[in-house]
């Protein structure tokens, strides 16, 4: 595959011209940079999914299992079953066309079959075609289809050209949410073999080894050890975290990207600072070591069984419940789906903060609270100190990640920290942030590095609004809660908006947090030298 | 979760709604509305015939009332020649209501049961009639 | 293609109940139809309800579009963000009554090939609620020909739809409207490329079928008159379980009733029945409170997991390595 080499001014010329052919008549247009490669054998026998083989998206011929057509029909049936919103999405959409110009896909490919209503249609037609009187009879005057390898080619392409963000389903009038239909897309693509090696891999190794990443117990302590060196470095203290250890108050967890790479890494260290200044009686586990949740992208199972890691954790470990760090997905998984899965976790207690005795009754049956509510009712206690100036080389603002915002609503808390913590914050446009932000374009396990044409579209209006602050106010930091964000939007600025980095909300907190018995602080957490103190080393 | 009992209200609410046109008629007898036309004016006419035939008048009185009254309360205009070239006065009180004097058992039967409220009444004096 | 057979299938309507009514079978037109059609509307709508209430709603997936109830002194968004029951009344009735969503709509435009803009885009809003309203109001005054005496509220809603004293009989606002909307949905569908281009012929055939249901009930009203106390003899005659065929009601009348009936028949089997998926729709009819209450899943089932015991068996000598405590030494 040759590399992805396209210059930003030259793919910004987006043509949102439709092709001469009706949609149903246009054949699916698989190519490089917009796909992801397959997964490999040996991560789908890992986690047992069905039907493994060997194939190629751009191949004619996708060695589909012989009876391929029967078992998704029958997929669809038994979702059907199970699932309302899947059978009421079916039947109601009018297409108005509401959603057409609300995805970030759309908008930066042009291609209509990224309007979610049309990519909902993809599998509406089959589904009509199978199992409403009226696609049976009238066939393709009604909307209705065949289910041919093309098709499912098709939903496939389209199905891994979505990212679950759920802006579609805000402007719906009856709340159709792609992401509902995108999910059960996925399962059926599953069930006849075709899985991303980008979700695979992280899947199967977070089944192995209780993390995407792969880390194993030694590796997450010696990384989560590079960080307390620096950390030493920066503030002169030095802290010691337990590791799977029973009896402390708090389970944490984290997305593992916090544990691996940057600037997810100075995210972790915000939590570690955090946590020792408090001095929470806390522990990390080795074992449920992700809070991500890849399975997610996969089937309502896999993700289930990744899940299910958290609660038997905190219970074998003893704690009272369980404090989550900043991510995505993992907090539409917590917040929607754990309870209901897992739970319920009728052997923790309440969350309730042991600094400030706040109880968090909107996790009363969860057991498990957001980092970000957690700091927030600590600095609103003033139980934090803090040293605004650290942050003034930073123009701050704040990436809403699509499923705080849209599977949870978390809005105010993030914000409020940053504006504690930094002295020059600024919103981005308002018709691009809160419950109607941009997705980064990288989701779902979209974010692997051979699809990078369609991640760099896919980011394009969230990049083009920082993009806007970057300019009128010289933003130069993009804040958010979600590890995927923290990834993929450094890629994603790198290449729209250079100049301006990305940080996770609990750097920023360690950058301004006045711990008890601090050196003075030269530097960041990224090592980068405080305005004014240049001359202090 | 089925939300069974919530679903099962709105199909009722649903049921009662398209149904309301049924049940709301039980037990009540409607009847066809036969306007009367044995005023004893129109008893005593030669010929019962109406300004213009009887189907026009049916599908048209409204429109001719209307143009009547733009013709004499606008325009001072108050002859009307039909299609058969007669001549009328235009005026509801003296020619109209001077056949159908009877407006409870004529104007308003049909009136009533189409739902049909003229606002000739708002200007002109209803016609004062015994209780029949 | 998509747009002229739903067309000509209109059209086909209208030609069959004016051969119909001139081949007198008023009686097929004017009875056995209509009541067919409202039996399939009744039950038809009901048999798709039924079955999308057999399919469970396994998560608690609200798209939360405003502040979650979270710490005290952080305003939840309640309508936006329902925590509780009554939140959801509140956010269905905005939605159902409002469109609330729909009234959220942007439109967003690439500009320069540099920038894209995003600007408040409220006219389907508009074309929407006013098809839908002026719909409902249509609805509610043919109330006048199935019930004797005719309820006192119609007057008053008379009197509103028709306060601009237009014509005689005075106009009514709602059936220009109705007709306006759904010409302005349909010229919708066909100028804007993306609408026109996931357009499908269902959904041309109920807006041809509506705009020609409201002209020929305008045309009926205002322009060759029908014989308005024949019709409610008629229309009486059917909800009284006694039908009559009146004489002297035009054929005009008979298209209005077959496409009417044409309606209400199809309703149940297409995309019309978002009457009622809509209050259906997981996404805004459940309480956002996810963590605060446990939602219970029908089907929930166990499932295979790596326990911590095989985690450990496979890293014990590198936790140990590591000062990891383990279980078994």
């Amino acid at each position: 595959m040759a590399k992805f080499t396209a210059k930003p001014k030259d793919l910004i010329h987006i043509d949102f011209k439709n092709p001469q052919t009706g949609w149903m008549d246009t054949p699916v247009d698989i190519r490089e940079h917009m796909y992801c490669h397959p997964s490999k054998a040996k991560d789908l026998e890992t986690v047992g999914f069905p039907n493994i083989h060997e194939w190629k998206p751009i191949d004619e011929n996708w060695n589909l299992p012989e009876n391929w057509k029967e078992t998704v029909l029958n997929g669809i049936k038994e979702r059907l079953q199970k699932y309302r919103s899947f059978h009421v999405f079916m039947d109601i959409c009018v297409r108005c066309g509401a959603c057409a110009d609300k995805c970030h896909f759309y908008l930066g490919t042009g291609d209509p079959k990224n309007m979610p209503v049309l990519r909902a249609e993809l599998l509406r037609s089959v589904y009509r075609k199978y199992f409403t009187a009226s696609g049976k009879i009238l066939g393709k005057t009604a909307g209705a289809r065949e289910l041919t390898e093309d098709v499912l080619k098709e939903i496939w392409n389209y199905y891994y050209q979505c990212t679950e963000c759920r802006r579609c389903s805000v402007f719906c009038p009856y709340g159709i949410d792609q992401a509902e239909i995108t999910m059960i897309g996925r399962e059926l693509t599953n069930l006849v073999g075709l899985q991303l090696g980008w979700i695979a891999g992280p899947v199967a190794n977070c089944y192995m080894k209780g993390n995407h990443l792969g880390l194993e117990p030694h590796t997450i302590k010696s990384n989560i050890e590079m960080m307390l060196d620096d950390i030493e470095t920066i503030t002169g203290i030095r802290i010691n975290p337990t590791f799977n250890r029973k009896g402390a108050e708090i389970l944490f967890v984290t997305p593992s990207g916090d544990l691996f790479a940057m600037p997810g890494i100075y995210t972790a260290m915000g939590y570690l600072m955090l946590f020792h200044e408090l001095g929470l009686d806390y522990t990390w586990s080795t074992y449920a070591s992700e809070g991500g949740n890849f399975g997610f992208f996969s089937s309502n199972e896999m993700a289930k069984r990744l899940n299910s890691k958290i609660y038997a954790e905190a219970k074998r470990l003893g704690v009272k419940w369980v404090l989550g760090g900043e991510c995505g997905h993992m907090w539409r998984v917590l917040h929607q789906y754990m309870d209901t899965w897992n739970g319920p976790a009728d052997f923790l207690e309440v969350p309730r903060s042991p600094i400030t005795g706040t109880v968090f009754d909107n996790a009363k049956s969860t057991k498990m609270t957001h980092i970000s509510e957690f700091t927030a009712d600590l600095i609103k206690h003033g139980k934090l100190k803090f040293d605004k100036s650290r942050n003034d080389h930073l123009k701050v603002t704040y990436h809403d990640s699509c499923n705080t915002a849209r599977g949870m609503g978390m809005f105010e808390e993030p914000r409020y920290i940053i504006k504690n913590v930094c002295n020059h914050f600024y919103d981005m446009p308002e018709n691009t942030i809160r419950e109607k932000t941009f997705c980064c374009g990288s989701g779902t396990g979209l974010n692997a590095s051979e699809n990078m044409e369609l991640r760099m579209r896919g980011g394009l209006p969230r990049a083009n609004a920082v993009k806007y602050v970057h300019e009128q106010h010289g933003v130069n930091m993009l804040a958010n809660i979600c590890a995927i964000d923290r990834a993929t939007l450094s890629a994603s600025m790198d290449y729209w908006v250079p100049g301006v980095g990305v940080a996770g909300i609990s750097e920023l907190v360690g950058n301004a947090l006045i711990m008890k018995g601090e050196k003075e602080r030269t530097a960041d957490l990224r090592g980068e030298t405080l305005p004014g103190k240049e001359g202090a080393e | 979760m089925y939300n069974g009992g919530k679903i099962l209200i709105g199909i009722i609410v649903f049921l009662l709604f398209a149904a309301f046109p049924f049940y709301n008629n039980i037990g009540k007898v409607s009847a066809k509305p036969e306007p009367k036309l044995d005023t004893p004016v129109i008893q005593q006419l030669a010929e019962k015939k109406c300004v213009e035939p009887k189907e026009f008048m049916k599908a048209e009185h409204m429109q001719m009332l209307n143009d009547w009254r733009d013709a004499a309360i606008r325009e001072g205009k108050r002859i009307y020649v039909n299609s058969e070239g007669k001549i009328f006065n235009i005026s509801l009180q003296n020619t109209c209501m001077n056949c159908h004097s009877n407006k409870k058992e004529f104007c308003d039967k049909c009136h009533a049961y189409a739902a049909v409220k003229p606002y000739c009444w708002t200007c002109h004096i209803e016609p004062k009639e015994k209780r029949s | 293609m998509k747009i002229l057979f739903p067309f000509f299938a209109v059209i086909a309507l209208v030609l069959l109940a004016v051969l119909g009514t001139a081949a007198n079978l008023h009686f097929l037109f004017g009875v056995v139809i209509p009541y067919a059609a409202l039996f399939i509307f009744i039950f038809g709508v009901i048999y798709r309800v039924l079955k999308w209430a057999k399919s469970p709603v396994p998560f608690c997936i609200p798209t939360t579009c405003g502040q979650q109830k979270s710490l005290p002194w952080i305003k939840q968004n309640k309508l936006e963000n329902p925590s509780s029951t009554l939140h959801v009344i509140g956010r269905m009735a905005l939605e159902v009554l409002t469109f609330r969503s729909l009234f959220r709509n942007i439109k967003g435009e690439l500009r320069d090939s540099s920038k894209f803009v995003y600007g408040s885009d409220k006219w389907l809003w508009l074309g929407g609620i006013a098809f839908h309203y002026a719909f409902l109001i249509v609805l509610l005054r043919h109330i006048r020909l199935f019930a004797e005496p005719t309820p006192a509220y119609l007057y008053i809603l008379e009197a509103f739809d028709g306060f601009l004293q237009i014509g005689i009989p005075r106009l009514f606002a709602t059936g220009v409207v109705l007709l306006a909307a759904a010409a302005f949905l349909f010229l919708r569908r066909i100028y804007v490329p993306q609408v026109r281009y996931i357009s499908l012929a269902a959904d041309y055939f109920p807006l041809f079928l509506i705009m020609c249901i409201a002209a020929t009930g305008i045309i009926m009203r205002y322009f060759f008159k029908t014989d308005i106390v024949g019709v409610k003899e008629l229309t009486m005659g059917l909800v009284s379980f006694s039908p009559v065929i009146p004489k002297g009601v035009g054929s005009i009348f008979y298209v209005h009733l077959l496409l009417v009936s044409a309606l209400f028949a199809y309703f149940p089997f297409s995309k019309l029945v978002h009457m009622a998926g809509v209050f259906l729709s997981p996404t805004r009819n459940m309480v956002a409170n996810s963590r605060e209450f446990r939602h219970v899943n029908p089907w929930n089932y166990p499932v295979k997991v790596h326990t911590y015991e095989e985690y450990e068996e496979d890293f014990r000598e590198k936790m140990k390595m590591a000062e990891i405590p383990v279980e078994k030494e």
